[in-house]
C-alpha cells in the first residue's frame, strides 16, 4: 500500500480560491503597467510590473485561446498581485527568466515565438511555481463568465427556462 | 410536522445520512409509524437553492471535508484529497445524480458464479437474487418516476444524444434509447416535467429529478415521526456491555458533542464515512472497528469502471443544452468473455460545462493540443461509460491517523489500483466510444479519465457467510442485530448499472424488514 498523502490538490478552498477573487476589480496603487500593445493596462499593485507581464505571458502560453482577449488573463493571475502572494511569484518568474536565459533568450518575455516559450516552460512544468499557475488557471480563466461567450458555452439556463423551448434537440447537420 | 426526539429516546431508529440509501429508509420507516432521528452531516438545499453554476453548485453541495488518497488510480494524483464527487447536504448524492436507473440484470447478483474466478478479484455472489429483488425494483420505479417504467413515455433526446444515437446505429447497436432515468416525462402533478435545462449535477430547480431532499425528506417528515438533524456529524456508535448498539454520538451544527440514544443504528453515510464511522467506533470489546470480525470494513471498496469519451465535429453540437445524462447504449453491458474481460459496461450521454469540461478533460495538461480542444467546446459531444469493477480486498477504506478532520476525527483515506479487468474493459469501451463518434464524423476524439467518483460501493458487503463481509441479506450487520447499513456500501459487487436505483430498492426492503422484526419484537 502506498503512503497516504496529505490532503491537497482540489480541495474546494483551493478550487475556488481563485475564482473568488475575480470580479473585485482591479486594484489601485504601484506602479502602472500596460502591454507592449496597449490591449490591457493596468496598476500593479505588489509585484513588479515586469513580472507581472510576465506572469500574463505565462498564463497566456499554458493555456492559450487566440480568441481571448489578454483582459482576461490579466484577472486570472490578478489574484497573486498581494503583498503575500508577491514573493513567491517574483522568485517563481525569476527562475522563469532564468531559464530563458539557459536556452539563450533574454528573458521570457523576450522569446518571440510561442514555441520557444513553451520549451521553456516544459523544462519547468514539475515545479510547484508552475503547477500553483496552471492549477489557479483552471478556475481563474475558465471560470470567468465573461469568457464563456467566446466558447459558445450559454451558462445558466433555468432564469430562461431551459432549452425546453431554446433548442434543446436543434441540431441540424446529422 | 417535524417530530422532535429527545436525546434520551431509546425508542428511535437512528439513521446517519439522508441520501438514496438514508433519506428512503427514514421516509419509508416513518410511513409505517417507526419513529425516526436521521443525522445529517450536511445542510439542508432545496431547489430555489441550487445554482445553475458549475463551480458555485459544487461549493454549495460538495463533501470537501478532507480525504486522503493512494493506489495507481490517476485520481490520487490528479485530485488527491477528492477521491469522490459526492454531496453534503439533506438528500445526500440525490441532488447530485444524473437520475439513470437501472435495474441489475440477473447475471450479476450472482458475480463469483458466472464469472468464476479471476485473479486478484475478492469476488463473492450477493445472497439475494433478482427474482427476490423484482418487486423491490417495482416500488423504486414507481417511487422515482423512472421513464420507460409504468407506462411512463422517455425523456425527448436532446442535440448530445443526437449524435450518440446516429453513431450508435451506424455501428448496428440495437439497445439504444435516452434512458430509464429518474426524472420527470410526464406531468404527475408533484414533480415539474423536465425543462431541458441542462444542470442536473447542479441540483434539479425544478424537481423534476427526483432527490430525497424534497420528496422522501419531506414525505417522512410530514408523518410526525421522523426528525431530520441538519449539520449533525456522527462521530462514533455507542454500544452496550452485551455488544448491542445503544446510540450515537455526533457533533451538532454548533459543534456540540451530543448523544442520542437508539433503539436501531442505521448507516448510511456512503461508501467512505460508512466504514470510517464503524472504524472510527472501535471500543475494548471491538478493537478493530464495529461489526468487523470478518475484517472486511473498508475492502472490497469499488468505483465502476468509467471514463469518458468526448468528441469534437466540425459543426456545433450545443451538448450542455438538456439533460445531462439521457441517452444510453445497453448493448455492451452484457458478460462476453470474448471481448477479453468479464461482466459489462453501459455507455450513457454525458455533458459539462466549460468551467468543469477545463478541469476534468484532461487534468494536468496544458498547452494547445488541450486548448484547442476546448476552441471546439460548442462542436463537442460526449459520453460517460460505466461498467462493472473488480472487487479487490487491497480496495480500502482506511482510517489517516495522521490527517483529522475538523472534529479531531481521522480522516478516510481510499486505496484504489485498478484490476487488469478494468483496465481491459476501459480500453475496449474506449474503443467503442471512439468508433460511435467516428461513425458520424468526428474530427477529433478524447478517451478522459475517470473524475472522482460518484458510484462509491462495497466497503461493508453482503455476504451469506459471516466470514466473508459485513452485512447479511438485509444490510444487519453479521455481529451486532441492531446495527444495519443501508448505502451503497452494502454492494457485494457493483454490476454495470448506475446504483442508485438497487440502492433505493435495497432501503424499501430494508425498512420493510426492519418495521415488521421490531412488530416481532425480535428487534
Amino acid at each position: 500500500m502506498n503512503t497516504p498523502k496529505t490532503p491537497r490538490g482540489m480541495t474546494r478552498r483551493q478550487l475556488l480560491s481563485n475564482a473568488a477573487i475575480l470580479g473585485t476589480g482591479f486594484a489601485v496603487g504601484g506602479g502602472f503597467i500596460a502591454a507592449a500593445d496597449a490591449a490591457w493596462a493596468r496598476e500593479v499593485q505588489a509585484l513588479q510590473p515586469q513580472t507581472f507581464a510576465t506572469l500574463v505571458q505565462m498564463a497566456r502560453d499554458i493555456y492559450p485561446h487566440d480568441k481571448v482577449g489578454d483582459e482576461f488573463y490579466v484577472l486570472a493571475v490578478s489574484g497573486y498581485d498581494t503583498p503575500e502572494a508577491a514573493p513567491a511569484i517574483e522568485a517563481g518568474i525569476a527562475a522563469l527568466d532564468a531559464a530563458a536565459r539557459g536556452k539563450g533568450f533574454g528573458s521570457y518575455l523576450d522569446t518571440g515565438w510561442e514555441r520557444d516559450r513553451v520549451d521553456i516552460l516544459r523544462g519547468i512544468e514539475d515545479s510547484a511555481f508552475f503547477q500553483q499557475i496552471r492549477g489557479g488557471l483552471v478556475t481563474g480563466l475558465y471560470n470567468q463568465k465573461a469568457v464563456w461567450p467566446i466558447f459558445g458555452y450559454e451558462g445558466a439556463s433555468y432564469e430562461q427556462g431551459g432549452y425546453i423551448d431554446r433548442g434543446f434537440n436543434d441540431i441540424n447537420w446529422l | 410536522m417535524a417530530a422532535p426526539f429527545d436525546l434520551t429516546d431509546d425508542s428511535v431508529v437512528v439513521i446517519i445520512g439522508t441520501g438514496a440509501g438514508g433519506g428512503v429508509l427514514a421516509n419509508e420507516l416513518a410511513q409505517k409509524g417507526v419513529s425516526v432521528v436521521a443525522l445529517e452531516a450536511g445542510g439542508r438545499y432545496l431547489p430555489e437553492d441550487y445554482v445553475n453554476d458549475e463551480w458555485e453548485s459544487f461549493g454549495q453541495l460538495a463533501w470537501t471535508d478532507p480525504r486522503t488518497t493512494s493506489g495507481d488510480w490517476r485520481v490520487a494524483k490528479d485530485f488527491s484529497g477528492l477521491p469522490a464527487w459526492i454531496v453534503k447536504a439533506v438528500g445526500g448524492t440525490t441532488t447530485h445524480w444524473a437520475g439513470a436507473s437501472l435495474r441489475f440484470q440477473d447475471y450479476e447478483w450472482k458475480a463469483k458464479t458466472t464469472y468464476g474466478d479471476v485473479q486478484g478479484a475478492n469476488l463473492l455472489d450477493w445472497p439475494i437474487d433478482g427474482a427476490e429483488m423484482a418487486p423491490w425494483y417495482d416500488l423504486a420505479e414507481k417511487k422515482l418516476g423512472v421513464t420507460r417504467t409504468n407506462g411512463w413515455p422517455g425523456l425527448p433526446g436532446n442535440n448530445n444524444y443526437k449524435v450518440f444515437e446516429a453513431g450508435a446505429k451506424a455501428l448496428g447497436y440495437e439497445e439504444v434509447h435516452t434512458g430509464r432515468m429518474a426524472i420527470m416525462s410526464h406531468d404527475d402533478g408533484d414533480r415539474t416535467p423536465c425543462q431541458q435545462t441542462g444542470f442536473c449535477f447542479q441540483g434539479c430547480k425544478w424537481g423534476a429529478k427526483w432527490s430525497s431532499a424534497y420528496t422522501d425528506i419531506p414525505a417522512g417528515e410530514a408523518t410526525g415521526n421522523l426528525e431530520v438533524r441538519e449539520r449533525a456529524h456522527v462521530a462514533r456508535i455507542l454500544h452496550d456491555d452485551t455488544g448491542k448498539v445503544t446510540g450515537v454520538e455526533y457533533y451538532d451544527a454548533d459543534g456540540n458533542l451530543q448523544m442520542q440514544k437508539a433503539r436501531i443504528v442505521c448507516v448510511a453515510g456512503n461508501s467512505f464515512e460508512s466504514p470510517r464511522l464503524l472504524l472510527n467506533s472501535a471500543s475494548e470489546m471491538f478493537p478493530d472497528g464495529l461489526a468487523n470480525s470478518s475484517g472486511q470494513v473498508g475492502r472490497n471498496y469499488m468505483r465502476h469502471m468509467t471514463g469518458s469519451v468526448y468528441a469534437t465535429f466540425d459543426k456545433p453540437v450545443r451538448m450542455w443544452r438538456g439533460t445531462t445524462m439521457a441517452g444510453i447504449i445497453q448493448d455492451e453491458a452484457r458478460h462476453d468473455p470474448s471481448r477479453g474481460f468479464v461482466g459489462g459496461y453501459e455507455l450513457e450521454t454525458l455533458s459539462l460545462g466549460l468551467p468543469f469540461m477545463a478541469a476534468f478533460l484532461d487534468p494536468g495538461a496544458w498547452g494547445r493540443e488541450f486548448t484547442t480542444a476546448l476552441d471546439s467546446y460548442e462542436n463537442m459531444a460526449g459520453m460517460w461509460i460505466v461498467g462493472e469493477d473488480m472487487p479487490q480486498e487491497t480496495n480500502r477504506v482506511t482510517l489517516n491517523m495522521d490527517v483529522t478532520d475538523q472534529y479531531g476525527l481521522p480522516v478516510a483515506n481510499v486505496h484504489f489500483d485498478d484490476h487488469p479487468n478494468d483496465i481491459a474493459m476501459r480500453n475496449h469501451a474506449y474503443a467503442r466510444g471512439i468508433a460511435v463518434y467516428e461513425a458520424v464524423g468526428a474530427t477529433r476524439v478524447f478517451p478522459t479519465p475517470p473524475y472522482p467518483s460518484t458510484h462509491n460501493l462495497g466497503t461493508n458487503r453482503m455476504s451469506e457467510n459471516p466470514r466473508d463481509g459485513v452485512v447479511n441479506r438485509w444490510g444487519q450487520t453479521h455481529d451486532i442485530a441492531n446495527l444495519f447499513v443501508s448505502d451503497g456500501s452494502q454492494f457485494t459487487t457493483g454490476a454495470a448499472e448506475n446504483p442508485t436505483l438497487t440502492i433505493v430498492a435495497l432501503a424499501i426492503r430494508q425498512a420493510d424488514h426492519i418495521a415488521g422484526e421490531m412488530s416481532r419484537g425480535a428487534l
